[in-house]
């Protein structure tokens, strides 16, 4: 049988993938969270006054440094990355499908959502 | 207060607004924040950060189970989520410019019309109206899904840019509050496009996680989400609402819907009170 792709199967795919997402998302969070806890359980919190740690270029190069390390914050971090990513990945697997569905219409409005997205991941202030 | 005590409480506190919010079908967000701002003590930036990350678990992690029933539209969805991500980036750059206490202002503005939406929804009766709509099928927007005994019941879509306006208007608040304004995307679809009430729940669901995406970005980049507080209520809301949606059939709604509402409005009154003093 020839495989068709039509809106409920593109669906079926998408609730999948997107699970597929959060399940790894939450797994890595999660592990995270016990490390954190491990290191920091003692400690007292202070989220009351606000202290802009800001996602940057040179925060990329400490994230990679921390996950080398296996620190519990930048396992997090990574963790909510791929959350972030998660829905970002069902529209660009739309894209995809309705393009192959040879629907012009929405295979360009999808990669519209797709473009102010990657726009607001990359230079959005 | 220590870590240990501080990340067990919030992932408890949010596993009890993720579970309410799955039963009453208005989401976790909505009472999360104010939980976290006013019971917690956390910074409303922090708190709205955290919030953001937790919608997005949520949606996702729901959207398997109302794939399988076949009422969500692919299409409608995709078509709105140009409107709401681009309200969501105004929202998040709203966010920045407007002070804290005006953002708590408009936050406890937006929970007591929440519970006014729920109280209200609770008395009407929905009418599914038919409609000759040429935009509809021009769009491709029409469609169907199943009814009882096994028919496809169809349907199209009313009003489109009114609809496209306040899908804009949702993805603002959402960008700004860090909520997945759910109700404003269903009250968008069902009441104004006229789109059956169950294709608008589950599309609405669909659409949060990317319209909470587009703003996660920039807040990212402007430090909102601090990973040591979204952890806890991520993995909360997210238990807590899979959770929800398994009781939802032996649970009862109604009751819980009615303690929801007096809980959103008292919220409500005491964010505006606290904003307005300057207490946030």
């Amino acid at each position: 049988m020839r495989f068709v792709l039509d809106d409920k199967r593109m669906e079926q795919t998408m609730g999948l993938l997107l699970r597929f997402g959060v399940v790894l998302a939450s797994t890595l969070v999660l592990a995270g969270v016990a490390f954190y806890l491990q290191d920091h359980a003692h400690q007292p919190v202070d989220y009351r006054t606000f202290v802009a740690h800001p996602f940057s270029v040179q925060h990329r190069r400490e994230l990679l440094a921390g996950i080398s390390r296996g620190s519990a914050g930048a396992i997090i971090e990574v963790g909510i990355l791929f959350l972030i990513a998660t829905p970002v990945a069902r529209v660009v697997f739309a894209v995809v499908a309705f393009a192959l569905e040879r629907d012009r219409l929405y295979t360009a409005i999808s990669a519209g959502v797709l473009v102010v997205l990657i726009y607001s991941l990359l230079f959005g202030r | 207060m220590t870590v240990l005590v501080f990340t067990l409480l919030v992932f408890t506190g949010s596993l009890a607004a993720g579970l309410l919010g799955a039963l009453t079908g208005l989401g976790g967000g909505v009472v999360l924040v104010p939980l976290l701002t006013l019971v917690f003590h956390v910074d409303l930036r922090y708190a709205i950060g955290a919030s953001l990350i937790s919608v997005i678990a949520t949606s996702s992690g729901a959207a398997a189970a109302y794939v399988r029933e076949g009422f969500s539209s692919v299409r409608i969805g995709m078509f709105l989520e140009v409107a709401t991500t681009i309200g969501a980036i105004v929202g998040a750059f709203l966010a920045s410019r407007v002070p804290t206490r005006g953002l708590a202002i408009l936050f406890g503005a937006v929970l007591i019309y929440s519970a006014w939406l729920s109280w209200q929804s609770s008395r009407l009766h929905h009418v599914d109206v038919p409609a000759n709509e040429p935009w509809s099928d021009r769009l491709r927007l029409s469609g169907s899904y199943p009814g009882p005994l096994h028919r496809e019941i169809s349907y199209k879509v009313s009003r489109i840019p009114q609809g496209f306006a306040m899908m804009f208007g949702a993805g603002t608040l959402s960008g700004m509050l860090g909520i997945g304004s759910g109700a404003v995307k269903v009250l968008a679809m069902d009441r104004i496009m006229r789109i059956p009430f169950k294709v608008s729940t589950t599309t609405s669901n669909f659409m949060i996680g990317v319209t909470a995406a587009a703003s996660a970005g920039i807040y990212l980049r402007r430090g909102y989400i601090d990973p040591g507080l979204a952890a806890p209520v991520m993995l909360g809301v997210l238990a807590g609402s899979l959770v929800g949606a398994r009781l939802l059939a032996r649970a009862p709604v109604t009751i819980l819907r009615y303690i929801f509402t007096v809980v959103i409005l008292a919220l409500g009154i005491e964010m505006i009170v606290n904003g307005w003093l300057g207490r946030l």
